[in-house]
């Protein structure tokens, strides 16, 4: 398990019965590691995004599976002469490389990955992040000057890439809303139809909309898990439409979605109380599990605090294993990384006091 | 040899233990010895100006014979005893965030 906290990395690792953990780091301690990922085409090579408002944005690779790591280019550069997007106020505001928010390496050349950043944009590097080209027909949209930061700035926080269609690319803005590719990054259409936001002018607006994350089980590539700011959304259609499967959930506000790995329509959420409390109900810290595809939602708390519990799971935190019997994990701002062994049904915690939880990531290794 | 301390992250970004020196051709200025640093250290680049301005990053400080030279042009001379190697060209983080 790869681990990006607010003070460094670290890496977890256990056999298939996940029941003992070794803990190694922190890496890059004291930086801040938004995501750390690996490569599905090569699991030894893993990018690390490592950033501080000191001394801005590095980006570490790694050939051997973490126990090494090498700076590479860290040169984010918007293509053309960038202008303006919306601030906070309305007021025009230049585009500002910030930080790089999540990395998605390509399913096939370990070498090719891809970079969402804030300001919000999209980079691709394909020579294993020694330099990195703006994919700017993105942030080029017609809709693109108007976009407008969220409360944790103006970010590209979700990458999916298409496992049967290489030129598909889904991505997710905070809070521009969701996007969608059909010609590898050239051209993006705004995918938010049947999204409802009230907090903005027109609720149901072509963009501007806080989505928090995206998710997608590989066999099945148009349909679409969407954690907004409120509400959990599905499409069927490639994000063509979005119908709300929110349901009996206690509160449908969260940051974090994912997929079981080998049932499609099993889904997690992490129900968060409010954009103004970002903490679990009652401070009893609870995943809900949905077998049905959205709208019917169990809690899972076997193993999780039931009290006075009050941190929040933040968007990239929240990852599944591929083992027959499924593993969900995932990280708290309190620190904790929590590990399910059986798809949700019992949950312990592997590690509890390390710094702020940002991203989990799993690899799951022969 | 210009003499320069980095701050604990970058020492370790670099993977240095103490101060480095690096050599610098021409004239000895703000601009003239970052560019010999990240040409020696590129992993540097990016960390102490921006990579596109070249301006110096908000929280990061030069000082130098106990002075503030942040404010100062970057094209202007660095003072001599630097130059000559007696007091080290310091990169400093700056206290912030309570």
């Amino acid at each position: 398990m790869l681990v990006g906290t607010r003070k460094g990395a670290f890496v977890l690792e256990a056999d298939g019965k996940r029941q003992d953990w070794k803990v190694s780091g922190p890496h890059f301690g004291g930086w801040e590691i938004y995501h750390v990922k690996g490569s599905p085409a090569d699991p030894n090579r893993i990018y690390a995004s490592q950033s501080s408002s000191w001394f801005g944005q590095i980006v570490q690779r790694s050939d051997d599976g973490g126990r090494t790591w090498e700076p590479v280019d860290n040169r984010f550069v918007y293509d053309g002469v960038p202008g303006t997007h919306r601030w906070y106020d309305g007021t025009p505001h230049p585009w500002e490389f910030a930080r790089v928010w999540h990395f998605e390496p390509s399913r096939s050349d370990p070498d090719t990955v891809f970079a969402g950043v804030e300001d919000a944009a999209l980079f691709r590097s394909t020579d294993g992040g020694r330099s990195w080209e703006e994919l700017s027909g993105l942030r080029l949209h017609p809709s693109g000057a108007g976009w407008q930061p969220g409360a944790g700035g103006m970010c590209l926080h979700t990458i999916i890439l298409d496992p049967n269609n290489s030129k598909r690319i889904f991505t997710a803005i905070s809070a521009a809303g969701a996007f969608r590719s059909e010609d590898a990054g050239a051209t993006w259409s705004p995918i938010n139809r049947g999204l409802r936001s009230e907090g903005i002018p027109e609720p149901q607006a072509e963009v501007g909309h806080c989505v928090h994350c995206i998710a997608m089980h590989d066999s099945h590539p148009n349909v679409l898990f969407m954690q907004k700011h409120w509400d959990v959304m599905r499409s069927d259609d490639g994000g063509d439409s979005w119908r709300e499967i929110s349901g009996n959930l206690p509160t449908d506000f969260g940051f974090t979605i994912d997929v079981h790995a080998h049932e499609p329509q099993t889904l997690y959420v992490v129900p968060i109380k409010s954009d103004s409390e970002h903490f679990p109900i009652d401070g009893q810290l609870r995943v809900y599990r949905s077998r049905t595809g959205g709208e019917e939602w169990e809690p899972l708390t076997n193993g999780l605090p039931q009290r006075d519990c009050y941190v929040n799971v933040l968007r990239d935190a929240m990852a599944v294993d591929a083992l027959d019997d499924c593993g969900i994990y995932f990280g708290t701002t309190g620190g904790q990384v929590y590990v399910s062994p059986d798809s949700g049904d019992t949950w312990k915690p592997i590690v509890r006091d390390l710094p702020a939880v940002l991203s989990v990531e799993v690899q799951t290794l022969p | 040899m210009i003499r320069v301390v980095l701050p604990a992250h970058l020492r370790a970004l670099a993977r240095v233990d103490a101060e480095v020196k690096v050599e610098v051709e021409g004239t000895v200025t703000q601009r003239s010895l970052l560019n010999a640093l990240e040409s020696r250290y590129p992993m540097l680049r990016g960390t102490m100006r921006d990579h596109v301005t070249q301006r110096r990053r908000a929280y990061v400080r030069f000082f130098a014979c106990e002075q503030d030279l942040s404010h100062e042009p970057p094209d202007d001379p660095l003072p001599r005893a630097v130059i000559s190697g007696l007091e080290p060209f310091l990169v400093v983080g700056a206290m912030a965030g309570g």
